[in-house]
């Protein structure tokens, strides 16, 4: 029981975005993409959610085809955080967590009991209770992620996609938003840029670079300084975290300087 | 809901009830009840209510209703807020139409339909060429939407300025006093296109309340919903263009209304289109009856064009709106 992709290949204007990637996601693992700017990362996902279409390859869900199934059946499976998100019309956050259960419901049903026990219990699981009747548009980058977090969560979907989730947050909500996230007990797909926060968070990464896998496995195992040179092109240091063990990355200046000594800060 | 029903039927009685002789309510009421047990009596008041003024004031109804529907609609297709049913070439393209029609005689065999088939046929061939440009493979980009709208648009202006330049002079006026709007000729033959037309598009916009949400998320938040974007966006157009194609041909290019009701509705229950499509019908049908009320008497005897009436109040309204956009939005900065 997994979400996975065989040789999957996408193109977008002609061009090649996706070349051949293939891996699987394990039900209930927490699974990392990562990779520089423009590596395709974004498409796979979206690829994974219909935006896109595959030029080749499969994407299946428990072995069955997964763009076979009609799309509302597919968004009971699959629910999506995405990266950029503005709202142009004044949805409260009530409103915004039930839109979540569109795939369940049919033309002319109503809101019964059920949905919206459920919008409360996803609205108390990322914990904007107090919120709830707020309009969308006035909640803060930090609140809006977590108020789209619940409308997935409201979706009731056993697999969960991210875009970049950590994305203009500061240190508190990157660190919130992923625990959140990871204790939902669903299958997580997550593109993460921050290469340090995926280490801590991720069981499995894939790194990509011009559409392809460049290494997969265990964060350990894929974020090394030879890696990361090789995919980035850029030095830097990579020490173990003090508490996890877990990749850290130290970010390196490109020009060679001297630790600040007692000498050089001397007026004379 | 029921406020606004409220509001509708005193809206509609004072629309048939005042006028060049003043009926009162009760006998307002008392031809449309007898016309209805279908034992019409012969009056002047019969002839006035039953004749003129109530065909007149359904007409005006529907028409509001349509227009306000159309641009609650047409501004989730393009996610923009300022976005009305004209902005998609309906408008133009429907002048097109009328004015070929009113001008040359095209489709003279369909009679008195001649005029509302010219300016669907217009408006929808407009929209289609809209479509068709703005699509990017398979996807329609929202931005250019807009864009591709304003230029076709102002295309097909030119167009009908072509057409009416190249029309004779008598010809000309009735085209510009169909273009300013009027329901002045309203009659019972004119109705039954407008009300099925509405019916179909609100028929058809009831059961995709949740999907209208969903997709003011975004195309691709909808599509992660599991809306299947590609199809409710092309059918979101095609009965854009039917309402607003429809409401043209009957009453002329009534501006304002389709972008500044929406906002009001949106304002008074927010933006679940569960809610905002059924109370924009009853509130925009209100509007329209009474700004055709005003239209026609506040010169009378003479008629405003009702479309000076919707931009008089439109427009200042529209301008304190979106200066007090953070409020309506709850947007912060």
């Amino acid at each position: 029981m997994s979400l996975e992709l065989r040789d999957l290949s996408v193109d977008i204007a002609g061009r090649r975005i996706v070349a051949g990637i293939g891996f699987t996601v394990p039900d209930g693992s927490f699974t990392g993409l990562l990779g520089p700017n423009g590596s395709g990362k974004s498409t796979i996902l979206k690829t994974i959610y219909r935006v896109h279409k595959p030029a080749t390859g499969r994407l299946l869900l428990d072995g069955t085809d997964l763009l076979s199934l009609r799309p509302r059946d597919a968004a009971r499976r699959i629910a999506v955080v995405s990266q950029e998100f503005t709202l142009e019309f004044d949805f409260t956050v009530l409103e915004m967590v039930m839109v979540g259960r569109t795939p369940h419901k049919r033309p002319f049903d109503r809101d019964t009991e059920a949905d919206r026990a459920m919008v409360e219990t996803a609205i108390g699981q990322v914990g904007c209770e107090d919120l709830a009747h707020r309009s969308f548009n006035t909640l803060s980058g930090g609140e809006k992620q977590r108020v789209l977090i619940a409308q997935a969560i409201a979706q009731g979907a056993d697999h969960l996609i991210l875009d970049e989730p950590t994305n203009h947050l500061d240190i508190r909500y990157q660190i919130e938003t992923m625990e959140l996230v990871s204790a939902l007990g669903v299958t997580v797909l997550a593109a993460i840029h921050d290469l340090s926060l995926a280490s801590l968070f991720c069981d499995t990464v894939h790194l990509i670079a011009g559409g392809r896998i460049i290494a997969g496995g265990p964060p350990g195992s894929v974020i090394t300084a030879d890696i990361m040179r090789q995919t980035y092109g850029t030095e830097v240091l990579v020490i173990e975290h003090p508490d996890t063990g877990t990749p850290h990355l130290i970010p390196r200046r490109l020009r060679s300087t001297d630790p600040p000594s007692p000498a050089s800060t001397d007026p004379r | 809901m029921v406020a606004c029903t409220v509001l509708l039927v005193i809206a509609m009685t004072l629309g048939v009830a005042i006028g060049s002789v003043y009926l009162s309510p009760a006998v307002v009421w008392g031809v449309i009840a007898s016309h209805l047990a279908g034992h019409p009596h012969d009056s002047v008041a019969d002839a006035i209510v039953w004749e003129i003024r109530l065909p007149r004031v359904l007409l005006a109804a529907v028409v509001g209703a349509a227009l306000t529907t159309a641009g609650t609609v047409v501004q989730v297709l393009v996610r923009n807020a300022l976005a009305d049913p004209f902005l998609l070439g309906v408008s133009s393209g429907a002048s097109v139409g009328a004015t070929a029609v009113l001008l040359f005689g095209a489709f003279a065999a369909l009679g008195v339909w001649a005029i509302s088939v010219g300016s669907v046929l217009g408006a929808l061939g407009a929209m289609a060429a809209v479509f068709l440009v703005s699509r990017k493979g398979r996807a329609l980009a929202p931005t250019q939407l807009i864009l591709c709208g304003v230029v076709l648009s102002a295309l097909f202006e030119s167009v009908t300025s072509f057409l009416i330049f190249r029309g004779n002079p008598q010809a000309t006026q009735s085209v510009l006093f169909w273009l300013l709007g009027s329901f002045g000729l309203a009659t019972w033959s004119q109705l039954p296109i407008p009300v099925l037309a509405l019916a179909v598009a609100i028929g058809y916009l009831l059961t995709q309340g949740r999907s209208l949400n969903a997709l003011a998320m975004g195309a691709e938040p909808a599509a992660a919903l599991g809306v299947d974007v590609h199809s409710l966006r092309r059918n979101l157009f095609i009965v854009t263009a039917l309402m607003a194609g429809v409401a043209v041909a009957v009453s002329g290019i009534i501006g304002f209304v389709g972008l500044v009701i929406p906002h009001i509705v949106r304002l008074m229950v927010g933006s679940d289109h569960r809610r905002v499509l059924p109370v924009g019908v009853l509130f925009g049908a209100s509007f329209m009856v009474v700004g055709d009320l005003l239209a026609r008497t506040i010169v009378a005897p003479q008629e405003m064009p009702i479309g000076v009436i919707t931009a008089f109040i439109g427009a200042p309204t529209l301008i304190v709106l979106i200066r007090r956009r953070p409020y309506l939005y709850g947007a912060s900065g």
